[in-house]
């Protein structure tokens, strides 16, 4: 008795052989297709921008003249809101997914609010602008200052935090846990010691796609009423400030065709600052994946 | 090692919660309703909002003014409609504004118990442009931008006879803009405007120029910044007899038919309570011819910027 028929393989043999190699072909053109566009757009934006990459550019205010418009002001604005917006945002974020994942009873209630925490991701920006509008700006009067649109971006970037933190948490092996619990240590040290640190990698994963999104969000700063033209910078985070994806927007609607190179100025200025921000959150990252 | 960082983490924390506690506990003894408004407006700092087909003019203003008086202005760009609620909600000195205010603005400023004065710091010409390899278009009605525009008209010949067979595209800026706005209420008496919509005007003009059968509508320092690829179609009125051509002069005179004001409101509270703003508005209005050249608009005649300041409390 046979129990595979030889003449039936070789038959279908190579039609199988060939729509793998196909398979494969088209698992690469879609890597390729994200990739080429984005090599060009990254290009494109170079070639254009790079020669009004000046010192006079990074060191003067913005101005509706092309030939004495610069980016200072949006550059130290927008590092002003991350510095409000990236703390208040990774410590609400991790706290309330150690609060899920550690603490609070797996009940209907946790899963309730764990869903609604990835619903909030996918909320438009323009609607956390809103809030920050109610909440912030009017209700607790702090205007259009750098508090109140760091408050209203980490808010917004929250929820992705959350879920890459509970992701992390829940990627803890149970034996180190039990480890832990077993020495007599208590949850707080199991937490602190054990689980967080172990957790990190994780958690600066989703901290670098929450900021990245942050910080060239502009619709929110858009409802706040973040000014475009402003001659100072911020001396406290109850100023108002300037930021760089506004900056960015405002010079690509002007009609005279030397801001169009501004523009890309601006966002190799943008790109710059996040790639730096990235380089931080992953050698963070590297220094605590070592552990396990 | 790891525990000072943890701490370290944990205190940056503690301090930030409590710095936003403490803003919010220091407003409500600062900021008890109007009043806290009344003395964020008088401290000096002068806020404006608004329009951002005005917002150039102001910003050249504005860097002038810091180079002469050691201070500027904050101006944002939410546009005409959404500043206007800043306005009324007490939010700004002064308001840009690319079409003449709204009676339910006017209305609910009244309510607000907001008085404001009206300037005018220059005029725009929305210019209506074909590209330049376009050869048939030499002027335009009203009725005929009306019925390209309702898109009533599928190819040339629809619009006026002699004009060639050929598929005709209506490019226009979106909702968006004050220049929307004001293309509908002028020539399409109020009416959905029936063409592709760009968000971004650049692109507008870009569409046009590419296309000889294309036409489009924008400010006119964009049909000033790219006269090398497109031709402004002269354009007749309902009152009058002959197509006019966007030229500074025709603008200026309000001759063409598509002109349009651009103002400032300025809150009178502010002009009287605090001296740097009044400053402000006086540097302004003397400027704002330069200003309005400088960014492709046409300034006013000199007599009315001086009849303006003169109107200055």
């Amino acid at each position: 008795m046979q129990l595979v028929d030889k003449d039936q393989v070789a038959k279908s043999l190579s039609g199988r052989l060939l729509f793998n190699k196909s398979m494969k072909f088209l698992f690469l053109l879609c890597t390729m297709v994200g990739l080429v566009v984005l090599v060009t757009l990254i290009v494109d934006t170079v070639l254009d921008g790079w020669d009004h990459l000046t010192w006079d550019f990074l060191t003067s205010f913005s101005s509706s003249r092309p030939e004495s418009a610069g980016i200072y002001g949006a550059i130290i604005g927008s590092i002003w809101l991350m510095a409000v917006t990236a703390p208040v945002a990774i410590i609400l974020s991790v706290g309330t997914a150690l609060y899920l994942e550690e603490y609070a009873p797996k009940n209907k209630v946790t899963n309730f609010i764990t869903v609604n925490i990835s619903n909030l991701a996918g909320v438009p920006s323009v609607v956390f602008g809103l809030l920050g509008l109610t909440i912030f700006v009017r209700q607790l009067s702090l205007g259009n200052s750098v508090m109140a649109a760091g408050l209203t971006l980490a808010l917004m970037i929250m929820p992705v935090i959350v879920v890459a933190a509970q992701e992390a948490i829940r990627a803890v092996p149970g034996s180190v846990r039990e480890a832990s619990i077993g020495m007599g240590a208590t949850k707080w040290q199991t937490v602190s010691r054990i689980i967080l640190p172990a957790a990190i990698p994780g958690i600066i994963t989703g901290v670098i796609l929450a900021l990245s999104r942050a910080i060239g969000e502009t619709a929110p700063l858009v409802v706040i009423g973040v000014p475009v033209s402003l001659l100072v910078t911020p001396n406290s985070v109850f100023d108002t400030f300037q930021a760089l994806p506004m900056q960015i927007y405002n010079w690509v609607k002007m009609p005279q065709e030397e801001f169009q190179y501004l523009t890309a100025a601006g966002i190799i200025i943008l790109l710059l600052i996040l790639f730096l921000m990235n380089s931080v959150a992953i050698f963070i990252r590297n220094k605590y994946s070592k552990r396990f | 090692m790891k525990k000072s960082m943890f701490l370290s983490a944990l205190l940056m924390g503690v301090m930030f919660i409590l710095a936003a506690c403490g803003g919010n506990a220091s407003d409500p003894t600062g900021g008890e309703g109007e009043s806290g408004e009344a003395s964020g407006a008088t401290d000096g700092s002068i806020i404006g909002d608004g329009s951002s087909t005005v917002f150039p003019i102001m910003e050249i203003i504005n860097e002038e003014f810091n180079a002469e008086h050691g201070m500027a202005a904050e101006i944002g760009v939410s546009g005409t409609g959404a500043g206007f609620e800043r306005f009324t909600a007490g939010e700004t000195d002064f308001q840009n504004a690319s079409r003449d205010i709204k009676e339910e603005e006017v209305s609910a400023l009244e309510e607000a118990g907001i008085e404001y004065t009206e300037f005018l710091v220059g005029t725009d010409g929305l210019t209506v442009a074909v590209s330049q390899e376009n050869d048939f278009v030499d002027s335009l009605t009203f009725d005929e931008l009306y019925t390209i525009y309702s898109g009533e008209a599928e190819s040339w010949s629809d619009v006026r006879e002699d004009f060639p067979d050929e598929p005709i595209t209506a490019y226009g800026p979106d909702q968006s803009h004050g220049t929307h706005d004001f293309f509908k209420e002028e020539v399409m008496n109020d009416e959905d405007v029936q063409a592709e919509l760009i968000q971004d005007t650049n692109q507008v003009v870009s569409s046009v120029s590419s296309d000889s059968n294309s036409i489009g509508f924008f400010g006119y320092s964009f049909y000033l910044n790219n006269q090398d690829t497109l031709k402004a179609v002269p354009v007749e009125g309902p009152d009058s007899q002959e197509a006019i051509e966007p030229t500074d002069e025709t603008v200026q005179s309000y001759e063409y038919p598509l002109s349009r004001p651009l103002y400032v409101y300025a809150k009178n509270e502010s002009l009287e309570n605090n001296e740097d703003f009044r400053t402000f508005m006086e540097f302004t209005l003397e400027n704002a011819a330069m200003a309005a050249q400088e960014t492709g608009y046409v300034a006013l005649p000199e007599e009315d910027y001086q009849e303006q300041i003169d109107q200055l409390p």
